[in-house]
This record gives C-alpha cells, structure tokens and sequence, in this order.
C-alpha cells in the first residue's frame, strides 16, 4: 500500500463551514472519479459530520485525505473537534437517537455510508471521527 | 494625536509646499490610480496631497479618521469600487512612500530634523495604506451582506401551478436560514392560495442529509395541519441511494421522481384529470 496522502484542511467554525467542506469534498471526489452516486453519498456524510463538528464539538477541522492503493484510490475524511466528547458512543450510534432535536441518523448514517468507520472520543477530550470512501481503480477490475 | 514636534511639522509642511509640484510628479509616475488620462492622475494625487499636508500640519497623520484623510477616502472610493466589480488590480499605495521619502532626504533642512520628519512621512503613508484595506474590507462585507439578502430572497419563490397547485423549487444547499425562509414562504401562499398540494421540488438540491431531509418533513407536516398535501419531487437515483443508506424515512409523505409526475398526483388529488382532446 503506497500512501501518500494529500490533505486539504477545512475549518468549521459556523454554518458556513459546513458548506466549505462540502465543496472542497466534492472537488476531490470529482478529481478522482468517483461516480456520481459515491459523491453524493461522501457530500452526504461530510455534510452530517461537518455539523457533528459544530453542533456537538463546538468547531473544530476537517482534513480531507487521498490514499493510492493498489487497484484502487481511497478518501478520507477526518473530523476533529476539542469538544465535551461523546459520553456514550453505542447511544450515539443508534438510529434515532440525538441529543440535539436532529432525526438522529447523522452519526449512524455516515457510518452506513462509509466503506470504514472510525470513532475515537474521550469525555472533555474531544471526538475524532474518521470515514473512508474507497473508489476502486480500473486495475481492480 | 501628536506624534511629531512642532517645529518638525512646520518643516514638513514647508518641504511639502516647495516640492509639491515634484511630489505630485513622482506619485503619478508611481502608477497606483489607473487612470488612462494623465491630468486625471495628477489631480488625484494632487488632492491626495493636500490631505496629508493638512494631516500632517494638524499632527494627525496616524490617524485614518482625521480630517485630512477625507481627501484619500474620496479619492480611494472609485478605486475601491473598481476592485469589488472585479476591474483592475489592488492598487499598492506603498509605492508613494519610496519618491516621498527620497525627495525628503533631498530636501535642505536642520540635520536633527531628517529621522523625525522621515519617520512622520512614513506614518502617513502608512496610514493610506491603512485606510484603503479598510475601505476594502468594508466595501467586502457590504457586497457578501447584499449578497446574502438577495440569495434568501430569491432562492424561494412559490409557483402556482393550478387552482390549489403550488410548488417550490428548492436550489443549492439549504442552510437553515435560507430552508426557513422557503418554509414560511410556502406556507403564506398555501393560505393566500388555498392551495390543497404543495409540491416541493428538490432537483436542485446537490445533496438530501438529515438536516435537509428533517426541514422537508418539518415543512410537510406544518402544511398538513393548515389542509395542504405536500409532495416532494425531483428525488433523482444518487439522492434516493444515499438517503436510504443514510436511513431517512420519509414517512407517508408522497414522493415523486419528476415535478411532471407530482403535478400529475396533485391534480388526481385536487379531482382534475388531464384527457386527449378527442376532436384534434
């Protein structure tokens, strides 16, 4: 596996954040072909993350990265915020759940959307949260 | 404000007296207004300078509310404007300050004077360039503010399609005030029009995620307590595959595929049919 990865850092510190990592998601998605459905589908979960961040972190970065693998081209997207934590993660990943008056499929959702998910939070530390989208490269095929 | 003694700003005012025509000179050839008549250029440096004497005789001349800074505003103010529509690049009021300062240390004066005088012509220079990133940044703000307003505004027209038929178009990423906006506004006309469907349409929605999903159920069931049906179309395969995925349930809210399809719901709805003209 060769990495050498590309990052591009968006800060999300109001509504327009969110906006901004949307944009810039969708720029390297198209740079390196994802299909149509993929992109939706990783504006989609960087849309949901992007206002985890702000809504429940209180702010924080957004480090978009692009990964060569072998066959294959892999995104990923990590969310990082300074905030209070997620004080019980099973709850915050159960469909339906949220603390702040959403549908609460946010964080869930972004997990189904993914191809891998990574949650890393400690209470007053802070929350993590990693998704990759891998589009597979014609060698793969 | 005083930063130079008084002797130093009577010498400073008389240099500028004696050299004026010079510095006039010197500041058009530095090329910062771009203007393509040259009179033109010199008039403006000639006002320019005329502020930065009474600036600098009233000891002012770090203060970009003084005055003697109107003039600079007045003359900024085009160039300003210019840069916002996009016409013509930043202009650099740094360049005054080289001819400036080199006709000062050419100027016959008390040797203990040169620093001190050399110093306050600086400030004044640096104090245009002060002024003018604040009139630029004022000149940005006002222009993402209107902006703004316009876009909230012009982002949610209701359309009557039919008797009791409305639809809103829904365009680009629905921020929270702007989804708000559309709300209210459909809901107005659902009552203005009696209207029994409401169709909102979002092909030109890039992306469905909770939040939009939950302002359209949140508007859906606002309608549904006023007697409005609301529909949702233009749901195109890569928005349905990702809220799937994402696990959005859109409850008994009906769907379309095109705003044709929902227009063809809404009038069986409202008792209408659309039939052939058997006589053409």
């Amino acid at each position: 596996m060769t990495t050498v990865p590309t990052v591009r850092e968006v800060p999300i510190r109001a509504e327009i954040g969110i906006v901004q990592v949307r944009q810039a998601v969708r720029e390297v998605a198209v740079s390196v072909g994802f299909s149509l459905v993929d992109q939706t589908k990783l504006v989609t979960a960087a849309s949901e993350l992007a206002r985890n961040t702000l809504k429940h972190g209180g702010g924080g970065v957004a480090e978009i990265e692009l990964e060569q693998r072998v066959g294959s081209t892999a995104l990923r997207l990590r969310f990082h915020d300074k905030g209070p934590g997620i004080g019980d993660v099973e709850l915050a990943l159960r469909d339906g759940y949220s603390s702040a008056g959403g549908l609460g499929l946010g964080l869930s959702g972004a997990r189904r959307l993914a191809d891998e998910f990574d949650l890393e939070t400690a209470r007053g530390e802070g929350t993590t949260v990693t998704v990759t989208f891998v589009a597979a490269g014609p060698a793969a095929r | 404000m005083t930063l130079t003694a008084q002797p130093v700003r009577e010498e400073l005012a008389e240099f500028l007296r004696a050299r004026w025509q010079d510095i006039v000179r010197a500041w058009s050839a530095a090329a910062v207004f771009g203007h393509a008549d040259p009179a033109d250029t010199e008039d403006e440096c000639a006002e320019l300078l005329t502020g930065v004497a009474q600036a600098i005789r009233e000891g002012a001349e770090g203060d970009p509310a003084d005055e003697g800074f109107s003039a600079a505003r007045s003359v900024f103010g085009p160039l300003v404007a210019g840069v916002a529509a996009g016409q013509g690049g930043r202009p650099d009021v740094a360049a005054l300050k080289a001819p400036l300062l080199r006709l000062w240390s050419e100027h016959d004066k008390p040797a203990d004077m040169a620093a001190d005088g050399a110093v306050a012509l600086s400030t004044v220079v640096d104090t245009l360039r002060l002024l003018l990133l604040e009139m630029e940044l004022e000149s940005s703000a006002e222009t993402i503010r209107s902006q703004r307003e316009q876009l909230t505004e012009l982002s949610t027209p209701v359309i009557k399609l039919w008797d009791g038929v409305l639809a809103i178009p829904l365009i680009g990423t629905l921020d929270s005030m702007r989804s708000q906006a559309a709300t209210e506004n459909l809901l107005e006309q659902i009552v203005a029009q009696q209207a029994r469907v409401a169709i909102l349409d979002i092909t030109g929605v890039p992306a469905v995620d909770t939040m939009v999903a939950q302002h359209l159920l949140k508007t859906a069931m606002a309608a549904r307590l006023m007697g409005a049906e609301c529909i949702i179309s233009g749901i195109r395969p890569q928005i349905a595959q990702t809220m799937v995925q994402l696990g959005i349930d859109l409850g008994e809210l009906a769907t379309r595929a095109s705003l044709a399809d929902a227009l063809g719901y809404a009038l069986h709805e409202t008792g209408m049919a659309v039939v052939a003209d058997q006589h053409r």
